[in-house]
């Protein structure tokens, strides 16, 4: 049987649970998401609430109709969370499995301590994106601010845009990808070489983002590993 | 040999023996001490303070007969499920990595067969201490080493970490011979390396996005699990209120004089003031915003005896957490060990390199063959009577003062022996009517 068009798919889908916040609060959205009674759900009225959808540990479909607050996704476990509008603070922190997508920007700390999932913010992300990303994967459409990956232990950033100074600052083993111009490079974060296995992995980052750059236009940034163990001879390294 | 003072040589009080080592050490090697345990040096304490028990003016309580009750409710503030303990002494965190697995279920073992609560550390939550704690403190600290969601629901009460008394402002350490397999695992880092911990919170950054944050921890857990904010003793009375208005439910401040897995020497014996200085600040801060035994107050570093524990409830304090002191109940720095002790440079009563790994006791390393000495079931029985221990020499106290429970003890109760004890604990000099600042 042929797979179904995606209007059609969209057309037999249940409606999605629709959430008011200008009728219930934060805490009412965030009780229906953590004991769904809905595979769908499309939260109107956000108004930059702050803590929209945290926590979520279903395979569900969020829908956030606006601007987000801090925290937005925070947490998430399996959950496929969609902001048509920009996000706060952290949005998508300690991410264990599942999607955020940011349609606009997106604040400081995007993806912070991430352990797992992917997160693409469309537009640009602020400063310190990725810090201490732990495993997630984040795609960032434009630019990010300053400190990006940030103590990055694991995972995958792709910036297609530009990438602010001070980028990989005390990187572990998390692997970077910049489209664009980089600043400075932080404490122990080297250029290395692009080789087939990084645009395969490139390629499928971008194709899960929806996103088409030709990923030989991108290159790779990483630890040197030279700060991994205590010396004074170091003290001026950090 | 005869003894260098028998012999006419003086000693210099500003390069005692231990700082000439301590220089010669740093031009020999070129490295900074790191070690563990709390601030050595003689500090303003517990045992400045005496209790002033029932007389004429007062009545006491007989000692073995009337009741002087224990118990204590931590976070009933906001949250829904507050913690029920049955003595006002917990246990402080401690991470798996710093600690061997069955040091931390000896911890989960021993804390929960007297209904007290244990706490988990940077590097999270392990299925040995869940399993064997009762009530179980679930940290979120700056690293976010192993943070899961599943495990800050499974937890009872959560404690986002500041700092701590022994480093303020300073992130953890665990040094690379500490980092076995299953630690890195935990904190997704290469099994081997020296780990830096951050010192500041990855996602939010002063009082009011810690609002925000403690909010998004409220709504991951339903409102249902207490919100402690921990801080080093520093700035206490303020921080204290900026916890208390981000809408934590419990406040714990730690003092100098608390232990740490490793960090460097300068850091411990020079950062933070003693506990005895920040209770009263703490207790000020509170009652000033009218939540004084509303928000709880945990108070740690540098409790050992009954003594303490009721000093500190005296000054204002709901419950205290020991650290340095449960690691010695279960079996640290034990003259059985004593050989071995010297064989690795120090000594039983004055071991301090947890950072190594080479612990004989078996409870600060990830050795295999080390840990497997320490049996939790009998370790955590220790550790068990030590906090029997406490609670009753904390109750005869209270007995003695009049009070049918200990929190009931009060500042009144307390005299200083000295002008410096006096000015920071902020009760008169004994035989006098003198607080030193007072009013200021």
């Amino acid at each position: 049987m042929a797979a179904l068009s995606r209007a059609e798919a969209e057309e037999r889908a249940p409606q999605p649970l629709t959430v008011d916040l200008a009728e219930v609060g934060v805490r009412a959205l965030n009780a229906e998401l953590h004991a769904p009674t809905a595979s769908s759900y499309e939260v109107l009225n956000p108004h930059g609430a702050h803590s929209l959808a945290v926590g979520v540990h279903d395979e569900i479909d969020v829908r956030v109709r606006g601007h987000a607050g801090y925290f937005c996704a925070g947490m998430n476990q399996l959950g496929r969370i969609v902001v048509d509008g920009s996000a706060g603070n952290g949005v998508a922190e300690n991410m264990m499995s599942g999607s955020v997508r940011v349609r606009g920007d997106a604040s400081q700390a995007a993806g912070a301590t991430g352990r797992g999932g992917l997160l693409v913010v469309e537009g640009r992300a602020s400063m310190r994106c990725g810090i201490s990303m732990k495993g997630i994967d984040i795609v960032v459409g434009g630019d990010i601010g300053a400190m990006g990956a940030f103590m990055a232990q694991a995972g995958r950033l792709v910036v297609c845009g530009d990438a602010g100074d001070g980028l990989g600052d005390s990187i572990y083993e998390a692997r970077l990808y910049v489209r664009g111009r980089t600043g400075t490079l932080g404490a122990d974060c080297v250029e290395k070489p692009v080789r087939d296995e990084h645009l395969a992995e490139l390629r499928e980052l971008l194709t899960a983002a929806g996103l088409d750059h030709d990923p030989t236009e991108f290159r790779r940034f990483g630890s040197a590993r030279g700060l991994y163990h205590f010396t004074t001879e170091h003290s001026g390294s950090y | 040999m005869k003894d260098p003072a028998e012999r006419g040589l003086r000693e210099s009080a500003t390069f005692d023996r231990a700082t000439i080592a301590a220089i010669q050490h740093a031009a020999r090697t070129g490295v900074y001490d790191i070690r563990g345990w709390g601030a050595k040096r003689a500090v303003p304490h517990f045992d400045d303070l005496l209790v002033l028990g029932a007389s004429m003016s007062r009545y006491p309580l007989e000692g073995y007969r009337e009741r002087c009750d224990t118990d204590v409710v931590l976070g009933d503030r906001h949250a829904t499920r507050p913690l029920h303990l049955d003595i006002p002494v917990t246990i402080a965190g401690m991470s798996f990595g710093a600690l061997s697995a069955q040091a931390k279920e000896a911890l989960g073992r021993g804390a929960s067969e007297v209904g007290t609560s244990t706490t988990t550390g940077d590097g999270g939550m392990t299925d040995e201490e869940r399993g064997e704690s009762k009530t179980l403190v679930y940290q979120l600290l700056p690293s976010r080493y192993g943070m899961d969601p599943d495990h800050l629901r499974a937890a009872d009460a959560i404690e986002v970490v500041l700092g701590q008394g022994a480093k303020p402002g300073g992130g953890g350490m665990l040094l690379g011979q500490k980092i076995s397999d299953r630690v890195a695992e935990m904190r997704t880092l290469p099994p081997g390396i020296d780990q830096r911990s951050a010192c500041r919170h990855p996602d939010w950054t002063g009082p009011d996005d810690l609002t925000i944050k403690i909010g998004e921890l409220r709504e991951i857990t339903d409102w249902e699990k207490p919100i402690y904010v921990k801080v080093g003793a520093t700035r206490t009375y303020y921080d204290v209120k900026l916890a208390v208005a981000a809408g934590a439910d419990v406040v714990v401040v730690d003092g100098m004089q608390g232990g740490t897995a490793a960090t460097q020497e300068v850091f411990i014996e020079h950062v933070g003031i003693p506990i005895l200085a920040a209770i009263p600040q703490a207790a000020q801060a509170l009652r000033e915003l009218g939540v004084h035994r509303k928000v709880q107050l945990i108070v740690s570093g540098g409790i050992r005896t009954g003594a303490d524990v009721a000093k500190a409830l005296a000054l204002g304090a709901d419950a205290v957490a020991i650290g340095t002191a449960a690691l010695i109940a279960l079996g640290d720095n034990d003259p059985k060990y004593a050989e071995e002790y010297e064989a690795l440079g120090s000594g039983a009563g004055y071991y301090d390199d947890f950072q190594d790994g080479r612990d004989p006791a078996g409870i600060t390393t990830q050795d295999p063959e080390l840990a497997a000495r320490l049996d939790p079931v009998e370790a955590g029985h220790r550790l068990a009577n030590y906090l029997r221990v406490l609670t009753m020499e904390a109750q005869t106290l209270a007995r003695a003062c009049g009070k049918a429970h200990v929190q009931h003890l009060e500042p009144e109760d307390l005299v200083a022996l000295t002008v410096e004890s006096a000015a920071m604990a902020r009760v008169p000099l004994a035989g006098t009517s003198w607080i030193p600042g007072a009013g200021r």
